[in-house]
């Protein structure tokens, strides 16, 4: 028996099998795009060939995330912060607070020593301080999103970047460039401006150590640099933590399966 | 005698040249600003005095305005654009008591009197949402020119409403109706639509009151005048020069200070 959660983000999409023991068997990962029934589809049958397994041995399946309701295969959906605060107490059991920095929504979840959400606050009306604000600062500076965080930690001068608004900041940058300014002191200041309002985020539901740093943009090392000195407080970072969501929803579902739930969806004879 | 306004916006720049004798409009440029927005208000200055056939020491007095206003070297004074934009509006359709200013970065509600002066104003200067970079934004998410994206939005038949109010998320919403096979006209108007929600609810704020005059960049948009009028139940005063607002009234209220300074001395 295995079960699997599937997560998916506005920006991509993972799924994660766990075995009865809760032991990871396999785990996928792939950009959303447009088709978001699609990218749910095969996330959940990569994790499957992953971990050599066929889909008519899960027992249970829950999906996740921004596009948790075009998954068609799932047994039932659970939000994205249920989920990330399991995952989170899952690989750090003395998690309290989560902080979930996503392609277009920025979490913080206050948690107790079950991993239960206590409180939470979100913003996912705005880009500012999410990983698309990243993303068009490393567009605008013509890097990809794996060189900008290495690049702002080699800076020696952060340069304060005055605006808020994503595509404010692209011409801000601009001007930076034009005026002469490092690449890497341009990208601390933005790292910084992205921990600044998460900081402020996660001051809403309180700093309570320890703190794990979960969804894609936690694998950032600027990031993670930069949210330790505005929270002041050491941050875990798992390497599954792009996974966090989905691997959660994987555990609730095993939860599901020892509390005696059997999997309502019939399998699409899809093999691994 | 002549009076320059340039108006140093983040989008463009505009320059206007004004025969202080007769009161007429001798030249005008508008031009991107570019990154270097040091140089663009020098390098606008420039070119209206080519396109005038005149010299930089022709010029008796030049006001600046706009976001770039204090980056112009050699300038007399620098104007608020609201003052600036209120003036040139005034000047362009005297009946003005209201308008609405949609530039690329900022977008600005003014209620003025009978002669042009500012009695209130709301502005959003701080999110591209309901300013001219959000149509850009959407433009290029649909791969349409901007100079096509007013024409092709009115022949909209079922406009699309955009639930991201924030510029950068509605992109990926546009992709969204884009799959869904949702028509470029559609999607567009749904996007003017939603700038005109943002921009009217600001001029609610400082009271609405006939005529209203359009300013900013734009006004060259037919799809976006649609869409603010059919919001606003009202029409809404449109001139090609009203790009030139800002400049327009730099070099008007440029010219009364320089009239001041000549009785003074």
């Amino acid at each position: 028996m295995i079960t699997a959660g599937v997560d998916v983000g506005s920006t991509t999409s993972k799924a994660v099998i766990l075995d009865g023991d809760r032991q990871i068997l396999g785990t996928s990962l792939l950009p959303t795009g447009a088709n978001v029934v699609r990218a749910a589809e095969r996330a959940f049958r990569e994790a499957l060939t992953a971990a050599k397994r066929d889909e008519e041995e899960a027992g249970y399946v829950i999906g996740t995330g921004y596009g948790r309701y075009k998954i068609s295969f799932g047994d039932d959906q659970v939000t994205e912060i249920g989920c990330h605060a399991r995952g989170a107490h899952f690989l750090f059991p003395d998690t309290r607070t989560i902080v979930d920095i996503g392609g277009q929504d920025t979490k913080a979840i206050r948690v107790n020593d079950r991993g239960e959400v206590l409180d939470f606050c979100m913003n996912d009306k705005c880009a500012a301080g999410t990983g698309r604000f990243l993303d068009a600062c490393a567009n605008v500076l013509g890097m990809t999103l794996e060189e900008i965080g290495p690049a702002s930690l080699r800076s020696e001068k952060a340069l304060r970047i005055t605006n808020v608004c994503t595509v404010f900041v692209e011409s801000e940058i601009i001007s930076q460039l034009a005026r002469g300014e490092k690449v890497e002191d341009i990208l601390r200041g933005v790292h910084q401006a992205i921990a600044g309002r998460t900081a402020g985020l996660v001051r809403r539901v309180g700093t309570n150590p320890a703190v794990t740093f979960t969804g894609g943009v936690s694998r950032n090392g600027g990031m993670v640099k930069s949210l330790e000195e505005k929270l002041a407080v050491p941050v875990n970072v798992s390497p599954l933590s792009q996974w966090m969501g989905a691997l959660g929803a994987a555990l609730i579902a095993l939860e599901r399966v020892e509390g005696g739930a059997v999997r309502r969806v019939p399998a699409t004879g899809g093999a691994a | 005698m002549i009076v320059a306004g340039v108006d140093i916006g983040a989008g463009t720049s505009k320059a206007v040249l004004l025969d202080g004798g007769t009161g007429q409009v001798v030249a005008k440029v508008s031009q991107r600003s570019g990154a270097r927005l040091d140089q663009a208000g020098a390098l606008v200055l420039a070119a209206v005095l080519e396109k005038a056939g005149l010299r930089r020491e022709d010029v008796a007095y030049v006001a600046s305005t706009g976001y770039g206003r204090y980056q112009l070297p050699g300038r007399d004074i620098q104007i608020t654009e609201v003052t600036c934009h209120a003036r040139g509006a005034h000047f362009l359709f005297p009946g003005t008591r209201c308008l609405l200013d949609i530039g690329a970065q900022s977008t600005r509600a003014i209620h003025v009197d009978g002669k042009g002066r500012v009695l209130q104003f709301k502005m959003n200067d701080r999110c591209a949402a309901g300013a001219g970079r959000f149509l850009e934004r959407v433009a290029r998410a649909l791969e349409v020119p901007l100079e096509e994206l007013g024409p092709l939005s009115l022949r909209s038949a079922d406009p699309q409403a955009i639930s991201s109010i924030c510029a950068v998320l509605a992109e990926s919403e546009v992709i969204n109706l884009v799959t869904s096979g949702k028509a470029t006209e559609d999607i567009l108007m749904g996007a003017h639509l939603s700038i005109a929600e943002r921009a009217l609810a600001l001029l609610r704020q400082v009271g609405v009151e006939d005529e209203i005059t359009l300013t900013g960049g734009i006004t060259l948009n037919p799809g976006m005048r649609k869409a603010l009028e059919q919001r606003l139940g009202r029409a809404l005063n449109v001139s090609p020069d009203a790009v030139y607002a800002g400049a327009l009234g730099a070099a008007l209220l440029g010219l009364v200070r320089l009239r001041k300074r000549g009785d003074a001395g």
